[in-house]
């Protein structure tokens, strides 16, 4: 059985971004990038479903300029076997990643297809669901826990208030939360072993999608700063100010 | 302009996450609709009819919609698309599921988590954990937009009177079956609803320590929250988690114990009204975004709030 895994490249989670001084986006120049944590944790998972004799190949897919082939070798490192790179320097909308994935799907016809819930720079939570509606099969969101047998995948997802566990057929599309797996680290052989590995590139053309991003970026702003408070000296003053100052208890 | 908001309920009542959604369809303008869809929902459409501002109350009763799984209900909503200008949810785990599936079947890209409306094409929202705020234009013709119910006051439930309407529309079949669902069961209010959160972090110390947290919030009346080195720990489970990746939350009083103050958990607290910080560590960033710190062991401070509130 074989799964797709997609993966994005973002900003290192470690590191604070800043906004543009005109406003116009964040500021990513000499920045630290990072595979996406949410999308490690998805090659993770695909990496202990095949460890258990579940998925025979794991492919694993990044859209972006020439960059992102750092974190698909990232991937490999961890143990995916091979890499698609759809080349383009665009700022795709979640719609268009998921065109471009279902259609790389067309051609390799995994049964499942893992992506991370979210990317932690746009927090968007939108492809896995979206692919899931454009190839008309069922979407297991925000997996907690993933069991696959007999052509279904028995999903628990993290919902508000709790867990859900669903049952959907294969294909379908699985997207991590965080606790589904802790991620191993990429043991120096196997990066070395991961640069060897096949990695083909593609561009929008050959996959035949048109962009049509119908969402404008008008500006980015840093958050209004919280101002610092006073540090009281006792559990008396808290109180007192909790009461007669800020009239919260 | 016409909205359609996607109710999200419990079998009994409509979530508070879809009052602010109704309050952010105010905002857009034009007249707009609540669905309500899931399986025997009759007093879910009569609470509903009494939301303030809500024209009609569209009601779809089938039993394959009990759980409203997206497979089933997003190809419903598409079916009644073409009337609205724009399509509204709570950014609630259900609304997050769904909403991008309504979008993609219905050719359009989706705005997440808005926190503010500047026009019916024009929003706000948070990225980057919170760390920055873009202004997002939408040129689609159908918007459809999940709403961060902490950024929007939830509608009155109370003073409307909206007609009750079976909308026509099929119910389709799928390839997902519900399994089963683990509620936390608590009497404790709602985290992302709750007047106040008291959370515990990693500096609690242990699952049995984090016993004084929830007696102070007993004692207050309050939720419970934690942060993910609270959870990662084990000191209570996920889905008490405060932060981008957890649960937002802006309670009219925030009480921050053992925490120190990740970005991430700042991004899903910040926004409520007093915070206070009690760490022992006074170089927490914690005490910089709280409007009360107290610097000390928490397992002093805690026994002695809990015997003078």
């Amino acid at each position: 059985m074989k799964a797709i895994v997609a993966v994005k490249r973002v900003i290192d989670y470690n590191v604070k971004v800043r906004v543009r001084s005109d406003n116009t986006d964040v500021d990513l120049a000499n920045t630290k990038m990072s595979i996406n944590p949410f999308c490690e944790i998805a090659v993770e998972e695909a990496v202990r479903l095949k460890e258990a004799g579940v998925l025979s190949e794991i492919v694993v897919v990044s859209i972006g300029t020439k960059s992102c082939q750092e974190q698909i070798r990232y991937a490999m490192a961890l143990g995916a076997d091979r890499g698609v790179q759809v080349e383009t320097d665009a700022n795709l909308s979640s719609l268009d990643i998921a065109r471009v994935l279902a259609k790389v799907n067309e051609e390799e016809q995994a049964e499942v297809l893992i992506l991370g819930k979210q990317a932690i720079d746009s927090d968007n939570n939108q492809t896995g669901q979206m692919l899931a509606a454009l190839m008309d099969v069922p979407q297991a969101t925000f997996a907690s826990e993933v069991k696959i047998a007999d052509g279904k995948a028995q999903v628990t997802r993290e919902v508000d208030g709790g867990l859900m566990t669903i049952e959907v057929e294969l294909p379908a599309v699985i997207t991590t939360d965080l606790r589904l797996n802790e991620p191993r680290f990429a043991a120096l052989p196997k990066i070395m072993q991961a640069k060897r590995k096949p990695l083909v590139m593609k561009t929008l053309d050959e996959l035949g999608i048109e962009l049509s991003n119908s969402i404008e970026l008008l500006s980015v702003e840093t958050p209004a700063e919280r101002a610092g408070g006073i540090i009281v000296s006792s559990v008396d003053e808290l109180l007192e100010k909790l009461r007669s100052e800020a009239q919260v208890i | 302009m016409k909205t359609l908001i996607i109710a999200e309920h419990d079998g009994q009542y409509i979530k508070s996450v879809t009052l602010s959604a109704v309050t952010a369809a105010a905002k857009i303008g034009g007249s707009f609709d609540l669905l309500v869809v899931g399986s025997n929902i009759s007093a879910v459409a009569s609470s509903a009819a009494k939301i303030a501002g809500v024209d009609r109350v569209l009601t779809i009763d089938d039993a394959a919609l009990e759980h409203l799984l997206a497979e089933f209900v997003a190809p419903v909503v598409k079916q009644l698309a073409a009337d609205y200008t724009h399509i509204l949810l709570g950014a609630s785990t259900m609304g997050k599921d769904l909403a991008p599936r309504i979008a993609a079947l219905c050719g359009v890209n989706q705005l997440s988590d808005i926190i503010d409306v500047i026009d019916a094409d024009t929003y706000k929202r948070s990225i980057y954990a919170g760390n920055a705020i873009a202004t997002v234009k939408s040129i689609d013709s159908l918007k459809v937009i999940t709403v961060r119910g902490t950024a929007f006051a939830p509608a009155i439930a109370e003073s409307g009177s909206a007609a009750v309407e079976a909308a026509s529309a099929t119910v389709g079949s799928a390839n997902v079956r519900f399994v089963s669902s683990q509620m936390s069961t608590s009497d404790r209010p709602e985290l992302d609803s709750a007047d106040i959160v008291v959370s515990g972090g990693r500096g609690v110390g242990s699952k049995a320590d984090f016993d004084k947290v929830y007696q102070l919030a007993d004692k207050l009346g309050a939720a419970v929250g934690a942060s993910r080195a609270a959870v990662d720990s084990g000191f209570v489970p996920n889905d008490m988690q405060v932060g981008q990746t957890g649960k937002m939350v802006a309670p009219k009083l925030y009480i921050a114990v053992g925490i120190s103050g990740a970005i991430q958990h700042i991004a899903g607290m910040k926004d409520s009204g007093v915070i206070v910080a009690i760490n022992k560590d006074e170089e927490a960033p914690i005490f910089n975004i709280a409007d009360y710190g107290l610097v000390g062991d928490l397992h002093e401070i805690l026994p002695e709030l809990l015997s003078k509130i």
